[in-house]
């Protein structure tokens, strides 16, 4: 059984972004990475028989507005405790993946008081010498979707479909918002690392141990400035854990969600 | 007509075979190729060929700037700018351009210019550009930022030749407390500012507007682009309500002049060929990088895709008028030709390309300059006048 999800179109402060939302229970939000969050994944649909689950899209992404305002990723922190404020969520569980994981990053350590727990996917934000990370802006189109699985029968999938000329624009329209948050420095916030002790909230790392663009390295150091984050390095897995092992995801999740 | 001599400085020793190994000369080209004994040897061929070519009677000597690739040796146009001030005496010496948006400190800029300005009495012509895509790769600078960054760091480069300092300046991406520059350009009220470019309608409607009536240089380029471009040009001034001078419309373009249409086809086949298909070639995702053109530009780069990753020989591009190859007669009816019908005032001859040797360059600079520019000039004068380097 699915979970009709709801899309409505909410101004923000004179922005408009698109929220999809689904399921009852307690708040959960979850912060797309870099591909936005145009579609309502199976992960999704599984998070909604626990979670009032809700998906935006960012400003800059999808249906969005590109606001003229939106200039770094601080600038989206704090849209989204504006948009907290606007819905009057409290306990919110947020599930951020990559670039948002990152954003759910800043936003906690601005301001935690709506959050119950946080989970964060692979998430960029902090920068560690030695640890490379993947030029996803110097790979061709096809490398940018085969490198993100370490299933290809999954790459193959998506690079079979053709997008629609929409798709296409909102997709050159991501990676532009992409490159405003993230080209430099590449992927990360050099003061961020200084500030996420603050995070005082249980706190969940899940990385896939085949990860291309963020090596699973990076997990280790988050655990060291979040000492209270748990890791859940997820084998045999991309940068996408959700989308590529959506079952062990959830496992990992659940569990994390019953001890916070 | 102002005829100009461009050179891109290319590290024509680079070991081709090894090259292939590689998807571009561009940014990721290891640098272990470059051996610095042949690039003395070539920095200081080249700057003999600009110096050269002041005696040839080019009214100008045009020098470049781009980064970390196999492409041009110019990461610093100002340097190769100013070895040629000091060893020129006549020639306008034109840096087209400096990359402003890659600048931290865009002020250095205006500094900078302004004292080859003065060192040559006022010889110098200003050019601003971008940088290419492959450059905000290397130098990590933002490209969905690169457009404002331009507009601004220009604002404050022409305010800081113009306006008496001290005083203060504060855009989105640049704030000066003491804009106060010493040397002051030499010519008032700044150097001309020559503007070249690939094509784009944000850089046309730039270069354009009243306040800086700037020559728009179509670079490297299909004749029926460079038409199309300048024609662009034409129409955005009238929009503006003024008839642009030829002054304000230029073409840089590679030539070779040999003995024969066939001697000169067989003297530069190959020298071309890498220039186009391995100095100039990249992927796409490195020449545009996101942000890099609006987004409606991005939307038509498919064609400019497959082109970009085909290769192109000889014939087609000279079919194309990419490349202007021939006979003095064949060069100068060419010449003559697109000059009537497109109506630039300024040429800049690229007569060194890829790996062009030392002795076909020098004779191809002495054909063209001896054979091919007076009367060039002579038609030109007929059609538009005398045309003033501004």
């Amino acid at each position: 059984m699915t979970t009709a999800f709801t899309s409505e179109i909410r101004d923000v402060g004179g922005c408009r972004i698109t929220l999809k939302r689904g399921g009852a229970g307690r708040p959960l939000l979850y912060l797309h990475g870099a591909s936005g969050a145009a579609q309502i994944q199976p992960f999704m649909q599984e998070l909604a028989r626990e979670f009032d689950v809700l998906v935006p899209e960012h400003p800059g992404f999808g249906a969005s507005d590109e606001p003229a305002w939106l200039d770094s990723i601080h600038d989206l922190a704090y849209f989204y405790l504006d948009l907290l404020d606007q819905l009057d969520l409290r306990e919110v569980t947020v599930i951020g993946s990559s670039i948002g994981g990152w954003l759910a990053l800043e936003i906690a350590v601005r301001n935690a008081t709506r959050m119950k727990a946080l989970c964060v996917i692979g998430p960029s934000g902090i920068h560690v010498p030695g640890l490379g990370k993947g030029d996803i802006f110097l790979w061709s189109p096809e490398e940018r979707v085969r490198n993100l699985f370490v299933d290809q029968a999954i790459a193959e999938r998506l690079l079979a479909q053709t997008p629609t000329p929409e798709e296409q624009e909102i997709a050159v329209k991501n990676q532009f918002t992409v490159a405003r948050l993230a080209w430099e420095p590449r992927l990360f916030d050099p003061n961020l690392h200084k500030w996420l002790h603050r995070i005082k909230l249980p706190t969940q790392i899940v990385w896939g141990d085949s990860d291309r663009i963020l090596p699973a390295g990076y997990a280790a150091e988050y655990r060291k400035l979040i000492p209270q984050a748990r890791v859940d390095i997820i084998a045999q897995c991309g940068h996408l854990p959700q989308t590529e092992k959506p079952q062990e995801f959830l496992r990992l999740f659940r569990d994390f969600v019953a001890q916070a | 007509m102002n005829v100009l001599l461009f050179h891109l400085m290319p590290y024509a020793d680079l070991d081709l075979n090894e090259a292939k190994n590689y998807q571009t000369v561009w940014a990721t080209l290891p640098n272990r190729l470059y051996d610095p004994k042949k690039g003395h040897a070539l920095y200081n061929r080249y700057l003999d060929e600009l110096e050269y070519g002041e005696q040839l009677g080019f009214d100008g000597l045009c020098v470049n700037e781009h980064h970390q690739t196999a492409y041009g040796m110019m990461p610093s146009p100002i340097v190769t700018a100013a070895a040629l001030a000091r060893r020129t005496s006549k020639a306008r010496i034109a840096i087209l351009g400096s990359a402003l948006p890659l600048r931290t400190h865009p002020l250095t800029v205006a500094e900078e210019h302004a004292m080859i300005d003065n060192i040559t009495g006022g010889r110098l012509i200003s050019g601003f550009v971008r940088g290419i895509g492959a450059e905000y790769h290397i130098f990590g600078v933002n490209p969905t930022f690169s457009l404002e960054r331009f507009q601004q760091a220009h604002d404050l480069i022409v305010r800081a030749w113009t306006e008496p300092g001290p005083f203060e300046y504060h855009s989105k991406h640049y704030h000066f407390e003491y804009v106060n520059l010493w040397p002051r350009p030499y010519q008032q009220p700044h150097p001309p500012v020559w503007i070249p470019s690939q094509g784009s309608r944000e850089t046309i409607e730039f270069a354009a507007h009243p306040a800086h009536k700037y020559t728009y240089l179509q670079t490297f380029s299909p004749i029926k682009a460079v038409a199309r471009y300048l024609q662009m040009y034409k129409d955005v001034a009238q929009g503006f309500g003024y008839a642009p001078s030829p002054r304000q419309l230029g073409w840089a373009v590679p030539v070779y002049v040999g003995d024969t249409d066939q001697s000169a086809f067989d003297e530069a086949k190959v020298h071309f060929e890498v220039f186009r298909n391995t100095y100039l070639k990249m992927p796409f995702e490195m020449l545009l990088p996101p942000g890099y053109t609006s987004r409606e530009s991005m939307k038509g780069m498919a064609a400019a895709k497959a082109q970009l990753t085909s290769y192109l020989d000889t014939k087609s591009a000279m079919d194309m008028g990419m490349f202007i190859c021939g006979s003095a007669k064949t060069v100068l009816e060419q010449l003559k030709g697109h000059a009537r019908e497109v109506g630039f005032g300024n040429l800049l001859t690229m007569l060194q390309f890829g790996t062009l040797p030392a002795d076909l360059t020098r004779r191809n600079m002495e054909r063209f300059a001896h054979d091919v520019m007076p009367e060039l000039k002579k038609a030109s004068r007929a059609m538009h006048g005398d045309i003033s380097i501004a």
